[in-house]
């Protein structure tokens, strides 16, 4: 009995062994690169020149603007997909579900040529529209994460709890405001981290549809492309520290409950 | 009326997610350079598209690549979860967080930290694809042990037990008892980890060999040159792809449908 647990036991080590050193060290180099100078000295000169440059706030700010419409616009078409896919007129055919989140499984960069060719179409030069394209594409192609934890939370989510509302003397709205929206908290919470982070750093759409504008992935790509290994870290520290208290209120508000997971 | 409201939004939704893709697939058949223009059917596109070694050289290698990260990210991610979930909560515990930090970190943070570390700090060659096989197989892995830890928790333990009662080795009841019975998970973790790996864009830019590209570094250089007959080349290469995808979901729907009955 003894042997046999340690055998199986075993078998976590060349697993805990690659993420300590490929998943864990990585992550502590580039806290060390970023807060270290060109010669090994610890700076903080270099976070600070992040918040002291115009440029650079600039960029963290263009980030978060197109972060929280890209998520907000997300959740306001996936939200009632879910809703009518899970409880509504097409809560029997679970397989449509399927046909929502398929394109998930094409390339990105594939879809994003396919959405830009219409808006080329559409607006005759995708570069009168920038920051609109932007949001366009990252919609498209962030789309299907948000539709499938909501839809995860919905299915789970009693019927009986809508009839108890409106036996109670609910309308249809007062329903779903203070029934529906608030047991499916953890799906909006997860399919609210599968997409604002990406749409900070995704800056390969921004690229696609010639939008110039710097978001925080941009930054990193042009330190990587410099050679900049110090400022490069230093982005991807700061990504981290947003990383790190977003999944801390995550955990927080989903406390306990399981939302669905990414991809 | 509220029928009707909800027929519309549902496929207005699926209008905005499959025109754009429909409408390429069906220019990728045309002698067409730009949508909007009709011209007459061809099938140049796909003749380019297996002809030219560029691109021929570029989807092998995306394949290929994509293969041998979920080969080993399977392995290592299925390792990893049976070893943890018979090890000490504390051991366990250490072993999920690690095994968070890829999936809720930045693509992009983590290609750059692997490439600080492999490239930077160890000077490893990208040349030798090292630093590409080891980015990738750090983003998939993770999901491999998390497709098949639920398998591990509804496995019946007894049965392996029971096979060393009657004389079975461990290693023997491992790979005759546990692994048949998460093997659906096994499964699932490696498409997951293949998709992962096609999907891929900025571990692969970080880490590649310097005239090696996926499909996502291709086309994203493809957009900045205007080569036309690439162009519409990938036109059809997203057809091609579109299909695939469409096949397989059908089949792995089928199969699992059958999997229910049974």
């Amino acid at each position: 009995m003894k042997t046999s647990n340690f055998e199986r036991k075993a078998l976590a080590i060349p697993y805990a062994l690659f993420m300590v050193f490929f998943v864990i060290f990585p992550l502590l180099v580039i806290l060390y690169y970023g807060f270290t100078d060109g010669e090994g000295h610890v700076s903080l000169e270099n976070f600070l020149n992040f918040f002291r440059s115009a440029k650079t706030v600039g960029t963290l700010i263009y980030s978060l603007v197109i972060a929280v419409m890209v998520t907000a616009i997300c959740l306001l078409i996936a939200y009632p997909v879910a809703y009518i896919l899970a409880k509504g007129e097409y809560a029997r055919k679970h397989a449509f579900l399927m046909v929502f989140v398929l394109p998930m499984w094409i390339n990105f960069t594939l879809r994003i040529t396919a959405m830009k060719e219409i808006l080329t179409v559409l607006e005759g030069n995708l570069a009168y529209h920038p920051f609109m394209n932007t949001i366009i594409c990252m919609v498209y192609d962030f789309l299907p994460f948000m539709i499938m934890p909501l839809f995860n939370s919905l299915t789970k989510l009693d019927n009986s709890m809508l009839e108890a509302s409106a036996d109670l003397g609910a309308n249809k709205w007062q329903t779903i405001f203070k029934v529906v929206i608030p047991l499916t908290i953890p799906g909006i919470v997860s399919g609210i981290t599968m997409v604002f982070l990406p749409a900070m750093t995704n800056y390969v759409v921004l690229d696609m549809v010639y939008n110039s504008t710097y978001i925080m992935g941009s930054l990193i790509g042009s330190y990587f492309n410099a050679y900049d290994w110090n400022n490069g870290s230093l982005i991807s520290a700061i990504l981290l520290m947003f990383i790190g208290l977003f999944t801390i209120i995550t955990n927080h508000l989903i406390a306990g409950e399981e939302g669905g997971r990414r991809r | 009326m509220r029928r009707v409201l909800q027929h519309g939004w549902i496929w207005l939704v699926l209008a905005f997610l499959y025109l754009p893709i429909l409408i390429l697939a069906f220019y990728s058949f045309t002698s067409s350079t730009m949508i909007g223009s009709v011209r007459g059917f061809s099938l140049q596109n796909y003749v380019t598209l297996f002809t030219q070694e560029e691109l021929i050289n570029m989807m092998v290698g995306t394949v290929v690549l994509a293969i041998s990260v979920a080969v080993l990210s399977t392995l290592l991610g299925t390792m990893g979860a049976i070893g943890a979930f018979y090890s000490r909560r504390g051991v366990r515990g250490f072993l999920e967080f690690a095994n968070e930090i890829p999936i809720v970190n930045a693509d992009v943070v983590t290609g750059f930290s692997v490439c600080i570390l492999l490239i930077v700090v160890f000077h490893i060659d990208k040349a030798t694809f090292i630093p590409l096989l080891v980015g990738q197989t750090a983003l998939c892995t993770p999901f491999v042990y998390l497709s098949v830890m639920p398998r591990l928790k509804q496995m019946d333990g007894a049965l392996y037990e029971a096979a060393l009662d009657l004389g079975c080795t461990p290693g023997k009841a491992l790979f005759k008892i546990i692994i048949p019975q998460i093997m659906p998970g096994i499964l699932s973790g490696f498409m997951t980890a293949i998709t992962l790996s096609l999907d891929d864009y900025f571990i692969t830019t970080y880490t590649k060999p310097a005239t090696f590209d996926t499909i996502s570094t291709y086309v994203v250089n493809a957009t900045r040159g205007s080569q036309t007959e690439i162009k519409t080349a990938l036109w059809a290469l997203s057809a091609i792809i579109f299909l695939l995808v469409i096949v397989s979901v059908v089949i792995m729907n089928v199969r699992r449908s059958d999997d229910e009955k049974r």
